[in-house]
C-alpha cells in the first residue's frame, strides 16, 4: 500500500467520523428522526475489511449501524444523508431511514433493524453466488449481541454444511445496548463460538486498521478461493451511545476514556505522521476539506432535496410493472 | 387518586406483585442494570436482584420459551419484549407452547405467563419498528390479549395478568409511556375480559383501543361541540376474548358503529368487530359500519408519509359525519 492509499484510508475514516458527527447535529436539529445509531470508534472495522474486499462486486449486509458500511460499499454519501433527511433523493427514497439504507447498484444489500436478521440473508446471497457460479463473496457485518440469536447458530451450521462463500464479520464492541457482553454471553470470544460448525475463524484488534486489513485479507482470500465461510471477530468499541437516546449509565467514564485512547483515527494518523507521510498541517487541511464537503455538498443536497409526495404513499408496496402472466 | 405516568403504573404493578409473590419474576433485554428501555422496570434490579430481574441475551424465542417453561411449573414470569416487531421471533414459543399447553394437556398444565410488549407507530422509527401485531395474537386460541389505553389500565391489567393462570399478552404503546393519568391508590384489578364505555352517547358508537382511544375521545368532543352529535366511545381493552355481548349492546342503543385502529384493516380488530355486528345486530344497524385504520403499507420513515399512513382524530371525526350523513 503506497502513501496515496494510506492518506486516502485516513481520509475515509475521518470522513466517516465527521459524517456521523454531522448526523448527530442534524438529529439535534430535528432534521433526522427515528433511531440513529452512529459509528465513531469502529471506523477501522468496516473500512479496513471492505478495503480488502471488492465493494460493488461483493455483497454486503449489516444491521442498523449502517451508514459507513453503505458508503464504503460505494453508496453516494449524498444519497445516504438525503435518506436520513427522509428525502425522495435518498437511497431508499425516504421510505427507509437511518436503519434501512439500501443500494443494490453497489451491492449494498441493506441495513436491518432486527438483531440477527441479516445472518441468513447473507448466507442466501452466498447461496445465489454459488448457484450462479461467480467469484463474488457475501459479507455480513453484525455485532456481538447478535450472536445470541437462533439465526446465528442455524446459519453457521448451514453455511458450513453447504460450503457457502460468506464472510461473517463480528464487530465486538463489548455491549449490546446497555448489556455488557459477559452478562449476556458465556463465551465472550465470539470467534470460538463457530468452532463446532467447523468454520475457519480468527480474532484481531479492530482499532488498528493495518491489523484489520491484514486479517481481513486472509479472511477474504479464504472465502474467495476456498469458497467456504469464514468468521472474523474484530475487537472494537463504540465511543458514543448505542443510539441517540443512551444515558451511558451502564459503563464507566474511565472505560470510555481508555478506549478513546485507542481511537482508530488517531492510531493511524500518528503512524502516518511518524512515517512522514502526512504532516499535522496536511491533517488539518484534510479535516477542513471533509467538513466543507459534508456541509456544502452533502448536507446541502439533503436539505434542498424534495420530500416524497404523500400521493405516493402506496408506491413500492408491490413491484410495479412486474410480469403478471395470468393477465395474458 | 394519584396522577402517574403509564410507565410508572406498570412499574408499580411489577413492584407490588414481586413483593407479594417470590415466584413472580421479570425478564427481558436491558430491563435490569440499564433500567428498562421504557423505564417500566427501573429500580427493580436493585430491589429484587438478578435472580428475579433478568437481563437476557438477544434471544427472543428462547427466553420467551424459558419464561413459558418456568410458568408451566409454577412461576409467574413477566417477559418484556422491547418492541412488538421483535415478538415475531418469539412466535413459536408463544403460539405453539404457551397458548396450547393447557389445552393439549387436557387442562393439567397451566401457563401463567405474561408478555408485555409495546406496539405501534412512534416517531419515524421505520418499517421494522412500527408495526402492530394484535391481529396475530388475537387469532391464536389459548392466548389472552389486552391493551391498556390509560395508566390506570396499564396498572390494573398487569396486576390481573400476573394473577391469571392463562398466558396473557399485554400490548402497550411506544409513545404512551409518558402519558399521565389518575391511578387509584388502593390495589385493584382491571378485568382481562369485557369492554368499557368510557364516554356514553346516543348517536353512534366509536370502538377503539390503546392509542386509538385518544383519537376517538378527541373526535367525540369535537362532534359534540361542533355538530351536537353524541358519540359513545367504547374502549375494547380486551382483544381476546373480544366482548361480543358488550359490543352488541352498545350498538343496539346507538344503531351506528365506527371502529378505529392504528393497524392496517385486513384481518384486524375492525374486521372482527364488524363480523360480530353483522352476526349479532344486523337489523339494529341504521348505517353500514366504517373502519378507520392505517393505510395498507409498511410504515414509511419520512415524517409526512408516516403521518399519512396512520389515522388520526380528524379521520374519526370525518367518518362519524359520514355515518350520520352530516
Ligand atoms: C430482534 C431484536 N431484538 C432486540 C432489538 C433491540 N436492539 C437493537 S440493537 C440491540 C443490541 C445489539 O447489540 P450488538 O449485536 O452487539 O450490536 P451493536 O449495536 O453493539 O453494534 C438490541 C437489543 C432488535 N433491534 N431486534
Ligand atoms: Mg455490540
Amino acid at each position: 500500500m503506497d502513501a496515496t492509499d494510506q492518506k486516502r484510508l485516513l481520509r475515509e475514516m475521518l470522513f466517516a467520523r465527521r459524517f456521523e458527527e454531522r448526523c448527530a447535529e442534524a438529529y439535534q436539529e430535528r432534521q433526522i428522526g427515528g433511531f440513529l445509531h452512529l459509528y465513531p470508534g469502529q471506523e477501522a472495522c468496516a473500512i479496513g475489511v471492505l478495503e480488502k474486499a471488492r465493494p460493488g462486486h461483493d455483497y454486503v449486509i449489516t444491521g442498523y449501524r449502517d451508514h459507513i458500511h453503505a458508503i464504503k460499499s460505494g453508496m453516494d454519501p449524498k444519497a445516504a444523508m438525503a435518506e436520513l433527511y427522509g428525502k425522495e433523493t435518498g437511497c431508499s427514497r425516504g421510505r427507509g431511514g437511518s436503519m434501512h439504507l439500501f443500494d443494490p447498484d453497489s451491492r449494498f444489500m441493506g441495513g436491518y433493524a432486527l438483531v440477527g436478521g441479516p445472518f441468513p440473508l447473507a448466507a442466501g446471497f452466498a447461496k445465489a453466488i454459488q448457484m450462479k457460479g461467480g467469484d463474488e463473496i457475501s459479507i455480513c457485518f453484525l455485532g456481538d449481541g447478535a450472536n445470541n440469536q437462533g439465526t446465528f447458530h442455524e446459519t453457521m451450521n448451514m453455511a458450513s454444511l453447504w460450503q457457502l462463500p460468506v464472510l461473517f464479520v463480528c464487530e465486538n464492541n463489548l455491549y449490546g445496548i446497555g448489556t455488557a457482553i459477559e452478562r449476556a454471553t458465556v463465551e465472550t470470544s465470539q470467534y470460538l463460538r463457530v468452532a463446532p460448525y467447523r468454520i475457519a475463524a480468527s480474532q484481531c484488534d479492530g482499532q488498528d486498521i493495518d491489523v484489520v486489513m491484514s486479517e481481513a485479507e486472509k479472511a477474504v482470500t479464504h472465502v474467495r478461493e476456498k469458497r467456504q465461510p469464514y468468521f472474523l471477530e474484530l475487537m472494537t468499541y463504540r465511543l458514543r451511545g448505542h443510539s441517540m437516546s443512551d444515558s451511558g449509565a451502564y459503563r464507566s467514564r474511565e472505560e470510555v476514556e481508555q478506549w478513546a485512547r485507542r481511537d482508530p483515527i488517531s492510531i493511524y494518523r500518528t503512524r502516518l505522521e511518524a512515517a512522514n507521510i502526512l504532516s499535522e498541517e496536511d491533517f488539518q487541511k484534510m479535516d477542513l476539506d471533509i467538513q466543507n464537503e459534508i456541509e456544502n455538498e452533502i448536507v446541502r443536497f439533503a436539505l434542498e432535496s424534495p420530500e416524497p409526495r404523500v400521493e405516493d404513499l402506496e408506491r413500492y408496496v408491490y413491484a410495479d410493472g412486474g410480469p403478471k402472466p395470468w393477465l395474458k | 387518586m394519584a396522577e402517574m405516568m403509564y410507565w410508572q403504573a406498570i412499574l408499580r404493578a411489577h413492584d407490588e406483585e414481586m413483593a407479594r409473590d417470590p415466584l413472580v419474576f421479570a425478564m427481558g433485554e436491558d430491563i435490569g442494570v440499564a433500567g428498562g428501555t421504557y423505564k417500566a422496570t427501573t429500580g427493580l434490579f436493585a430491589k429484587y436482584g438478578e435472580q428475579r430481574v433478568i437481563d437476557t441475551p438477544i434471544s427472543e424465542n428462547s427466553y420467551t420459551g424459558i419464561g413459558v417453561g418456568a410458568a408451566m411449573v409454577g412461576c409467574r414470569p413477566i417477559v418484556e419484549i422491547m418492541s412488538v416487531n421483535f415478538a415475531w421471533l418469539a412466535m413459536d414459543q408463544l403460539m405453539n407452547n404457551a397458548a396450547k399447553v393447557h389445552y393439549m394437556s387436557g387442562g393439567r398444565i397451566r401457563c401463567p405467563f405474561v408478555m408485555r410488549v409495546p406496539g405501534g407507530t412512534a416517531h419515524q422509527l421505520g418499517a421494522q419498528h412500527s408495526a402492530r401485531m394484535e391481529k396475530v395474537f388475537m387469532g391464536i386460541s389459548g392466548l389472552r390479549v389486552v391493551t391498556p389505553s390509560t395508566p390506570r389500565d396499564a396498572y390494573g391489567l398487569l396486576k390481573s395478568a400476573v394473577r391469571c393462570d392463562d398466558p396473557v399478552v399485554i400490548i402497550e404503546h411506544e409513545s404512551m409511556y409518558n402519558l399521565k393519568g389518575e391511578v387509584p391508590e388502593n390495589e385493584f384489578f382491571t378485568p382481562l375480559e369485557g369492554c368499557e364505555t368510557i364516554r356514553p352517547g346516543r348517536d353512534l358508537t366509536i370502538f377503539a383501543y390503546n392509542i386509538s382511544v385518544r383519537w376517538a375521545l378527541e373526535a367525540a368532543d369535537r362532534l359534540s361541540k361542533e355538530l351536537g352529535i353524541e358519540a359513545e366511545v367504547v374502549d375494547l381493552r380486551a382483544l381476546k376474548p373480544l366482548d361480543r355481548a358488550g359490543i352488541a349492546a352498545s350498538v343496539r342503543r346507538t344503531h351506528r358503529a365506527l371502529v378505529v385502529e392504528e393497524d392496517e384493516a385486513p384481518v384486524g380488530v375492525g374486521s372482527e368487530v364488524l363480523a360480530i355486528l353483522s352476526e349479532e345486530c344486523f337489523f339494529d344497524l341504521d348505517a353500514a359500519p366504517i373502519r378507520v385504520h392505517a393505510r395498507d403499507v409498511p410504515i414509511p420513515y419520512n415524517r409526512q408519509l408516516e403521518k399519512a399512513a396512520i389515522p388520526n382524530a380528524g379521520e374519526v371525526f370525518a367518518a362519524a359525519r359520514k355515518i350520520l350523513g352530516k
